[in-house]
């Protein structure tokens, strides 16, 4: 392994930039003449739009135009879609309703935009939008999912009656209700998993700029995927032909899912610049971001699972009302539904598994993926009920996990996905030892000593990711394919750029793409660069969510690097006077075989231009191919997560004490960056497990509006994390990468809440377990004395 | 619309202000100093965390007329003759940053962090003393990693 290869723990490239505060995000660009729009947003949950006088802020200084939905709509700028397209058990499409970018006739939740303000400075919109009369007529409102499908809940989409979008299932039914009927045992658990804020530390932001004389426009946008923007603004929402549009992903600030969607404001930035015939900028406020940003989560779940008499699983059933608030949103159709009941297998060989999705509308944000999307949720109902049902039979939590788990592969489980390749034991006993499971009775019996309960949860997940298969996603619904495209650029003097359709928004691709190369054509880092996130520079790429861009991403650069190998020993091969057949190329140099005749890297690059060696007849000169890779399976990171908290019993405080980490994630390019990534996803999952929760009142006011109310992990909530790896290479790339992005806001919620209901010996506790809520479980509960 | 002077990075600085324009958007629009960031607007993300007058201030929560006179540092003003600040240098060594977006807040606390209690801190006096920092992408583990070593290279 070289010190810039892969396995080197490269210190970031890009870094310099953001240390000297010298970063690029798009509040940072300005444009010549840009003026700035405010977005005038329904305070109701659901309410006709009765009329809008803006008379009296036309003539405000600065207003450069007021506009509403009535004009959207007269100037024909279509709609935004869900683009996977979910079909429910009768057969019968998914009930999408009409999502304009500007609300029309009605708003269908705190937060919806009414109508916008464009004026010459920020302060100036804003004091024009509160002299813009709107007359609401309020009408009931629905935000709880539980209570969206009942008779009394009002109607949100004619189009949706009882406000449901779709009744999914996957599975086998009959095979399920016969095995729970003749199990030994069936652990049952009614399961929240809490809806959350995804909180990108930089708010998303658009800049619409129109050009009259070439009648195109560019947009500046917080995007995880300029090019999937760019298509659906110019095929669906129909804002500009595709080639005249310019969608540019500078430095984005975090997305974690949240930046990957069209959303109404990019779709009102271009409108309006076009109509003011200025540049048009929106950043959104953070309590702006609360109500617009697509929330995570918020599934309400009753799960069973079945056991026989030696603790083998051999059933699991679950129905689960998933929550896509006011709009479908662009995908947020597949996360309770492909993203979620295939990965209930769990690391077990369970034969038998249904579950039920009903999708439902309620006045509240959309909801859409958010880190992980769907395998959090699945290892949440997986982790809990083998964590409930070890305690209700008396069995060694490890012990029952370890008894089911799948071990020879490849491995079809019961709900589509049919696991490559994995170790599960291997990584349950490392983290075993690293976290010195031995000694836990001991720190329980300190820790009881000292008046607090000690508890120790696991969470052995595992998820589907490297996101997708572009035929098998089709088959099931999705619109677009989910491969990846690179185009590898060598310049005459031997440099290198790497086009790549992912998009890098921390994950640290300007290094990890630049270590895959450097080792590939051993040239050193500092020649190579990583350009992403314009959608004139890369021409296609599906962007960046899903664990993809080291799976899929780097696999389409190798596959691009492997047409740049080829067609350079061509030109070695011209340069050397030899058989092609005869070129060898390592380390940078080309040889003919059996001799010490080479030419180095950048001798050959330079010949490729030059074109001196050959003829135009024998060999095309340049040196720059393209590669687009779809990949054939998912893959399958999976890990054990061990936690271990103290609560105190007089506040009902829980701290977490130890955290133990050790995923199988295949090759590893970078340790440090993959543990960055594991580090941030644990603290994700902590967040939605001890402290984060979107709370609606029965108005469907968002309660939880701004880091006041919502809590935000901050650096004292958190331990350091002990963080390490097991590998089992991914069998369906070349480079054996299976992932990491998501990983640990999949397993860590379900560790604490094991380790939670581990020291208060119930289960009934939901997330956030807030000292309040743990304060008031243990009031029910005997606790387990402090014992000795 | 007025003007407010002060010294920022070292130079005297005028630019326009009026009486709610906050010093956070003095920094970026009136002097295209954008390496200072706005994350939230309740006052606790720290994503706009100067120096004014030798202390942490979140430039958020403060009009840029109170500035007028002062002394003030931003992000853009730690490296001196091209050269890193050891804080800085820490947080890139010990991958203390992912999207960068908290990072030039968590980097000036960090460096105040280090005056007010010193160059031998511990984990959790860092961890106590980045209240007022909320970082979305790292976990923080990193970045205390990185504070207690650039404190150590501060010596």
């Amino acid at each position: 392994m070289s010190a810039t290869g892969i396995g080197a723990a490269v210190r970031r490239k890009e870094d310099f930039r953001f240390i000297t505060g010298k970063g690029q995000y798009t509040d940072d660009v300005s444009r010549p003449g840009q003026s700035y729009i405010h977005f005038i947003r329904s305070p109701h949950a659901h309410a006709k739009i009765r009329s809008i006088d803006a008379s009296a802020a036309k003539g405000m200084p600065g207003v450069l135009a007021i506009l509403t939905g009535k004009e959207l709509a007269a100037d024909k700028i279509g709609n935004l879609i869900c683009g996977w397209a979910i079909t429910s058990k009768d057969g019968s499409p998914m009930k999408m309703s009409a999502h304009p970018a500007i609300a029309n006739e009605k708003a269908n939740h705190v937060g919806d935009a009414v109508a916008v303000v464009v004026a010459e400075t920020l302060g100036q919109a804003k004091d024009a939008a509160e002299k813009v009369k709107i007359d609401y007529e309020v009408l009931p409102a629905v935000a709880d999912p539980a209570q969206a499908q009942s008779a009394h809940a009002p109607q949100i989409h004619d189009v949706a009656p009882n406000n449901t979008i779709y009744q999914w299932h996957l599975g086998d039914q009959k095979a399920v209700e016969a095995a729970i009927k003749s199990a030994n045992h069936v652990t049952r658990l009614d399961i929240i998993n809490n809806r959350l804020v995804p909180n990108a530390i930089e708010p998303r932001a658009a800049i619409g700029d129109y050009d009259t004389g070439s009648d195109s426009f560019t947009l500046w946008n917080t995007s995880q995927n300029p090019h999937v923007a760019r298509l659906v603004i110019a095929a669906f929402v129909g804002m500009a032909p595709e080639h005249k549009l310019r969608v540019i992903a500078p430095d984005v600030g975090g997305g974690f899912g949240s930046k990957i969607f069209i959303y109404p404001e990019e779709v009102v930035c271009l409108w309006a610049s076009k109509k003011v015939g200025r540049p048009v900028k929106w950043v959104a406020d953070r309590s702006e971001a609360f109500v617009t940003d697509a929330h995570g989560r918020d599934h309400v779940t009753h799960a069973e699972m079945a056991f026989d008499a030696e603790g083998k699983i051999t059933a699991l059933r679950a129905k689960t009302i998933a929550n896509l608030g006011a709009y479908m949103s662009t995908f947020s159709s597949s996360v309770p539904t492909y993203l979620y009941a295939t990965l209930l297998s769990g690391q077990y060989g369970i034969p038998n598994i249904y579950c039920e999705v009903d999708a439902v509308y309620t006045n509240t944000v959309p909801v859409d993926a958010y880190r992980g999307a769907g395998r959090p949720e699945a290892t949440y109902v997986v982790e809990r009920l083998v964590e409930a049902g070890a305690r209700e039979m008396n069995l060694d939590p490890a012990d029952l996990r370890k008894r089911n788990f799948i071990k020879s592969f490849p491995h079809q489980t019961p709900v589509i996905m049919a696991y490559d390749a994995g170790d599960y034991h291997a990584s349950l006993k490392k983290a075993q030892e690293l976290a010195d499971v031995k000694g836990f009775g001991k720190r329980k019996r300190d820790s009881a000593r000292n008046g607090k309960l000690r508890g120790m949860g696991y969470s052995t997940y595992i998820e589907a990711c490297g996101i997708a298969p572009s035929q098998a996603v089709g088959s099931l619904g999705a619109g677009v394919g989910l491969w990846e495209s690179a185009e590898v650029r060598v310049n005459p003097t031997g440099s290198v750029e790497i086009l790549t359709g992912s998009h890098s928004h921390g994950q640290g691709h300007e290094t990890t793409f630049a270590q895959l190369v450097s080792q590939r054509l051993g040239i050193p880092i500092e020649n190579i660069s990583i350009v992403h996130g314009d959608t004139d520079k890369v021409q296609f790429g599906m962007g960046t969510y899903g664990s993809r861009s080291g799976a899929v991403g780097m696999t389409a650069i190798v596959k691009a690097l492997d047409k740049v190998e080829a067609k350079a020993k061509k030109v070695a091969a011209f340069m050397l006077e030899a058989a092609e057949g005869d070129i060898e190329f390592k380390d940078g140099k080309f040889t003919v075989a059996g001799t010490d005749k080479s030419a180095a890297w950048g001798d050959v690059a330079l010949n490729a231009y030059i074109a001196h060696k050959f003829t135009g007849a024998e060999l095309e000169p340049g040196l720059k191919e393209g590669a687009f890779y779809d990949p054939t399976n998912f893959t399958f990171p999976a890990g054990c997560h061990i936690c271990e908290v103290e609560i105190d019993q007089e506040t009902g405080n829980t701290e977490i004490v130890a955290w133990t980490a050790v995923d199988d994630f295949g090759t590893v390019i970078n340790p440090m960056i993959v543990e960055g990534q594991v580090h941030g996803g644990i603290a994700q999952g902590v967040g939605q497990a001890l402290y984060e929760g979107t709370v609606y009142d029965k108005e469907g006011q968002l309660v939880t509006g701004s880091y006041m109310d919502y809590a935000m992990p901050r650096a004292d909530y958190l331990p350091s994390f002990k963080v390490d790896t097991t590998e089992t290479k991914c069998p369906s790339n070349p480079l054996g990468i299976k992932g990491c992005g998501e990983a640990g806001a999949i397993a860590a919620p379900a560790a604490v809440m094991n380790a939670i209901t581990d020291a208060l010996g119930t289960e009934h506790i939901a997330m956030p377990a807030t000292p309040a809520t743990v304060w008031a479980a243990l009031q029910k509960t005997q606790p387990r004395q402090a014992a000795e | 619309m007025s003007k407010v002077s002060m010294t920022v990075n070292g130079k005297a600085v005028t630019a326009d202000a009026d009486a709610r324009t906050l010093l956070v958007q003095y920094l970026r629009e009136g002097l295209r100093l954008t390496g200072t960031h706005v994350g939230c607007d309740t006052s606790q993300c720290g994503a706009c965390v100067v120096h004014v007058d030798g202390k942490a201030v979140k430039a958020c929560t403060m009009f840029a007329w109170e500035a007028e006179g002062k002394t003030v540092l931003t992000i853009e003003g730690l490296a001196q003759n091209g050269n890193l600040h050891p804080m800085q240098e820490a947080f890139r060594d010990n991958h203390g940053l992912q999207c960068g977006f908290c990072t030039p807040g968590m980097i000036m606390t960090a460096v105040d962090m280090v005056k007010r209690k010193g160059n031998n801190l511990d984990d959790k006096t860092i961890r106590e003393e980045l209240e007022g920092n909320i970082c979305r992408c790292t976990g923080y583990h990193n970045i205390v990693k990185s504070i207690a070593a650039g404190a150590k290279a501060m010596a």
